[in-house]
């Protein structure tokens, strides 16, 4: 990393593949002053219960937190749309001297009665821990009063990262857990955990699952449902998508009902077949594991040859890797190969030890491995390492773009399904539509002086 | 689709709830015109969230890189005050990023904390963390009060209190300041193209054309070529006057200007629309020995012209809007001069003087029209009316695309937040050009939709 200066306290979150032994810090707040592209507890806990459809989320504090997550997920619903509503108590300035728990209250029962929820989660942001409500109290004397389930969840931003709002999420979730009947649940059943059903992923996954012959008792979160969760310690399995959002709550349940754990990543030909299989080995099943193999079988021999045509252009090119977790950072780069592609650039937001060694593990020499990155810093790598894509979130897009080099959104913001056999195909035709744009041809001519740049070309245009 | 089916014709008294808010928090508005001043990185004194928040926001809209960085609390800062915080901050923003200007505003948390801005940023001054030539200015945005329009205002002032100084009695005869209020780079862009056709130097600020409509040129470039330059926000005292474009955005900053400089200012109407940009060139000739030159004229006729070609579609349609105060005044009066008849207005904005100045502008001529401000002015609200009594347009944020869908009526997006279209950031609809553009955009909604419902037999290729 010579020609790029990077700042003191952010060089322990860089590392270079090769260059010295594995040692990379994260998991801490940014330093003070940096354009960090991380967020609060109240995000992280907000996103991942988001997705619970027939609840309500109400979010206790001023305007802005309630206004700026208000349908911003994509998180598709089967059924009841009631999550993509935006409900808050906007709390004024009388509010933050005298105390919003009134208002709260008064919230709650307008809100109760005209919809009837089947649960609400009632999320307390930053200026609501300062002022002290008593937010568990109201939930309770709510409950009691409507006989709706009310959930508090304690997710003030200034109490970490996103991954603590995992934590609260999954706090919040256990409340449900193990209050429902569990009759008539197969032996061969599991909980799809930590997939939050963007574009309609989760179906594709739950459907491989049915089509194995497997028993899905609960998605949590994606296309989420409060009488689900309530019984979904039924299952007999947990299978858990994404390193950080669900961990906790499946460790929960493992502890209370003994339910095993087993870690999945739907993303890329690889991962997602030894997902399959996981499930299958472990149900021990004769009948299920034929039907896996029929079913990785078809899709995979069904998806090779449409990927080849895209393999042809993207050999050889350059991709950079900025996610929320780092264990999906894995998948990203082994699909990467699948499609030809060399991953130089490696980070996550949020990623822990673990993650990173593994990170590393997989990458090639000299790649980049990155721990809550800025934009300055991103930039400067992208430009070093010369990469034709970067995959990351919405901060990231417009940084991309400037620099001329194609994006790929595998946040929440895609708008196409990336999980499964065919999420696979549509990476391939996004990554293949962004980096072989005609766009960046045109933009490189502005590297140089656009001028004499563009009367080369058409010289050459005219010789042709 | 069933999103919809939530929202019922019964307007329900509410007292303690925003469902789908029509306004969002300060910071994000003092985030936005701290990017208007040149090599200028904003900074949010609060947790990363709410950084975060507005960061993604505003980028979602402009489609740009939104800089700013945070203090990044802790619980700790919770309980013992940002200072440290601050202190470090400044000191890598410095270190790092270079900035001419760190544009500091707080978030609920550190207002509710009470820590004092320029009193740590003086210690920070005093540590040497703060380079020569370069400085720290603040404004207080506290999110429980007003909306992200105050928090515009509020920073916008900022650069006034902090920057405008008078070298001399004596004012620069042609040389204005616009503020130019919360709009579109490209907005900005088209304010000082009219500035300069009448052969004043102008001031602009904040100017974020330039900055989040910057080009692309395969460089990443943290602080793109746009927006005010410190020596011109200094010399912002010695100009002849300052026009403040929208009462709510820019008029604290003129009134400051006045008070601190004797700079006179004229608090204008935002210039969307005919009238609204007539009076904004009016003003502009008491500083330009009254000349309007022949190309304005011109543009103006054609903006006219355009208006009687379309005269017949317009007649009596019914609109609902939503968005800034600001805004609302000066689209409202556009359309009552199209002959369309605005029915429902709403801003979440609160503050009482907005329904005055809608009073005015609607005149004795305009009936039955609603207008609401405050909390319980949301997305909600306006839906329900609509089921009551539907209306032939909507004119709004990207927020009105599910009452558009469930209702089924076209929706003209318009202020901010656009999320789901690209360009609005390039097209101004100020000044007579962006109102030629408005009046496009309304009859293409209206066209398409006769187009579209029309049966077999009536369906024309004239029309
Ligand atoms: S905490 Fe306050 S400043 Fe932050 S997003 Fe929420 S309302 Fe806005
Ligand atoms: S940091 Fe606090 S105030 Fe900001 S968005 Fe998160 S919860 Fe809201």
């Amino acid at each position: 990393m010579t020609t790029t200066d990077i700042l003191e306290g952010r060089k322990a979150h860089i590392h270079e593949k090769g260059a010295v032994p594995f040692n990379i810090a994260c998991e801490k707040q940014s330093v003070a002053g940096s354009v960090s592209q991380r967020a609060c507890v109240f995000c992280g806990s907000r996103v991942v219960l988001y997705p619970i459809a027939d609840a309500l989320h109400v979010i206790h504090g001023p305007i802005g937190c309630a206004a700026y997550t208000w349908d911003i997920r994509g998180a598709w619903s089967s059924g009841p749309q009631l999550h993509r509503m935006s409900f808050s108590t906007d709390l004024q300035e009388k509010d933050v001297i005298y105390g919003g728990e009134k208002k709260l209250y008064q919230a709650l029962v307008e809100l109760i009665e005209h919809y009837r929820p089947k649960a609400a989660f009632i999320y307390s942001t930053c200026i609501v821990g300062l002022i002290g409500d008593d937010v568990e109290a109201i939930c309770r004397r709510i409950s009691a009063e409507t006989g709706v389930e009310t959930i508090p969840v304690h997710s003030e931003g200034f109490k970490g990262s996103k991954k603590d709002g995992y934590s609260a999420a999954c706090n919040a979730l256990n409340q449900l857990v193990g209050t429902g009947d569990t009759n008539g649940i197969s032996p061969l059943s599991i909980n799809i955990l930590g997939d939050f059903n963007i574009a309609g992923e989760t179906w594709v996954i739950k459907d491989y699952y049915e089509r194995m012959g497997v028993e899905v008792v609960a998605t949590i979160t994606g296309d989420g449902r409060v009488d689900d969760i309530r019984r979904c310690h039924g299952a007999a399995l947990n299978v858990v998508q994404c390193s950080g959002s669900m961990t906790q709550l499946a460790t929960m349940m493992k502890e209370k009902y003994g339910i095993p754990i087993i870690r999945a990543s739907y993303f890329g030909i690889e991962d997602m077949s030894k997902a399959l299989y996981d499930v299958a080995e472990y149900l021990n099943d004769k009948t299920v594991m034929r039907n896996t193999q029929n079913l990785v079988r078809d899709e995979v021999s069904k998806l090779v040859p449409q990927l080849r045509k895209y393999k042809k252009d993207l050999k050889g090119k350059r991709a950079a890797v900025y996610t929320g977790g780092a264990f999906k950072a894995l998948s990203m780069i082994r699909s990467l190969r699948t499609l030809g592609m060399k991953t130089v650039i490696a980070g996550s937001q949020t990623g822990n030890q673990q993650d990173y060694a593994r990170l590393q593990e997989l990458s090639d020499e000299g790649t980049i491995i990155l721990d809550d990155t800025n934009p300055l810093e991103l930039a400067k790598f992208l430009e070093e390492k010369k990469a034709d894509l970067l995959i990351g979130g919405v901060k990231e897009r417009p940084i991309a773009y400037k620099l001329g080099l194609g994006f790929c959104d595998h946040n929440h913001e895609r708008k196409i399904g990336l999980a499964g056999f065919e999420g696979m195909l549509n990476f391939a035709k996004e990554v293949h539509g962004t980096v072989t744009s005609p766009v960046w041809k045109l933009a490189a001519l502005h590297r140089k002086d656009v001028w004499s740049a563009t009367s080369r070309q058409h010289r050459q245009g005219d010789e042709s | 689709m069933a999103l919809l089916r939530h929202t019922t014709d019964d307007v329900v008294e509410r007292q303690a709830l925003t469902v789908n808010p029509a306004k969002t928090c300060q910071p994000i508005g003092a985030m936005y015109a701290a990017l208007g001043i040149n090599r200028c990185l904003p900074h949010s004194h609060g947790s990363q969230g709410c950084c975060s928040y507005h960061r993604s926001t505003l980028s979602r809209h402009y489609k740009e890189p939104a800089m700013a960085a945070t203090s990044s609390f802790t619980e700790g800062s919770s309980v013992f005050g940002g200072q440290a915080n601050l202190l470090q901050a400044l000191n890598t923003i410095f270190s790092v990023y270079d900035p001419d200007v760190v544009a500091v505003h707080t978030t609920c948390l550190s207002e509710t904390i009470g820590d004092d801005i320029p009193q740590i940023a003086d210690a920070a001054v005093a540590k040497g963390f703060v380079p020569e030539g370069k400085c720290v200015i603040h404004c207080n945005t506290p999110s429980y009060v007003g909306s992200h329009t105050t928090g515009f205002a509020n920073m916008t002032k900022a650069m006034v209190d902090y920057f405008s100084t008078s070298t001399s009695e004596d004012k620069i005869a042609d040389q204005i300041n616009i503020i130019p209020g919360w709009v579109e780079p490209a907005d900005m862009g088209e304010i000082k193209r009219l500035v300069k056709m009448m052969s004043l130097k102008g001031i602009t600020f904040p100017d974020t054309s330039g900055v989040l409509d910057a080009p692309l040129t395969a460089e990443y470039n943290m602080y793109p070529k746009g927006g005010a330059t410190i020596e011109q926000l200094e010399a912002t005292g010695d100009s002849a006057g300052t026009i403040a474009l929208g009462p709510i955005c820019s008029g604290p900053a003129a009134e400051a200007l006045q008070n601190k400089c004797q700079v006179p200012q004229n608090t204008l109407p935002l210039p969307i629309g005919l009238r609204a940009t007539d009076m904004f060139i009016q003003t502009l000739r008491k500083y330009n020995g009254g000349n309007v030159p022949a190309e304005i004229t011109a543009e103006r006729g054609r903006l006219v012209d355009l208006v009687s070609d379309m005269s017949q579609y317009f007649y009596g349609k019914t609109v609902a809007l939503w968005g800034d105060p600001d805004q609302l005044v000066s689209l409202t009066q556009f359309l009552v001069d199209l002959d369309m008849r605005p029915k429902y207005i709403i801003t979440g904005t609160p503050g009482k003087a907005f329904l005055r100045r809608i009073g005015e502008v609607l005149g004795d001529g305009v009936k039955d029209v609603i207008v609401k401000q405050g909390a319980q002015a949301d997305m909600l609200y306006i839906h329900q009316l609509i089921k009551r009594e539907r209306v032939d347009l909507l004119i709004g944020n990207t927020y009105g695309k599910y009452i558009s869908r469930d209702e089924d009526i076209p929706l003209i997006r318009h202020g901010f937040p656009i999320l789901d279209r690209i360009g609005h950031q390039y097209f101004p609809t100020a000044g007579y050009r962006g109102a030629m553009r408005l009046c496009e955009k309304i009859l293409d909604a209206f066209l398409d939709r006769q187009d579209r419902d029309a049966p077999e037999e009536s369906f024309e290729l004239t029309m």
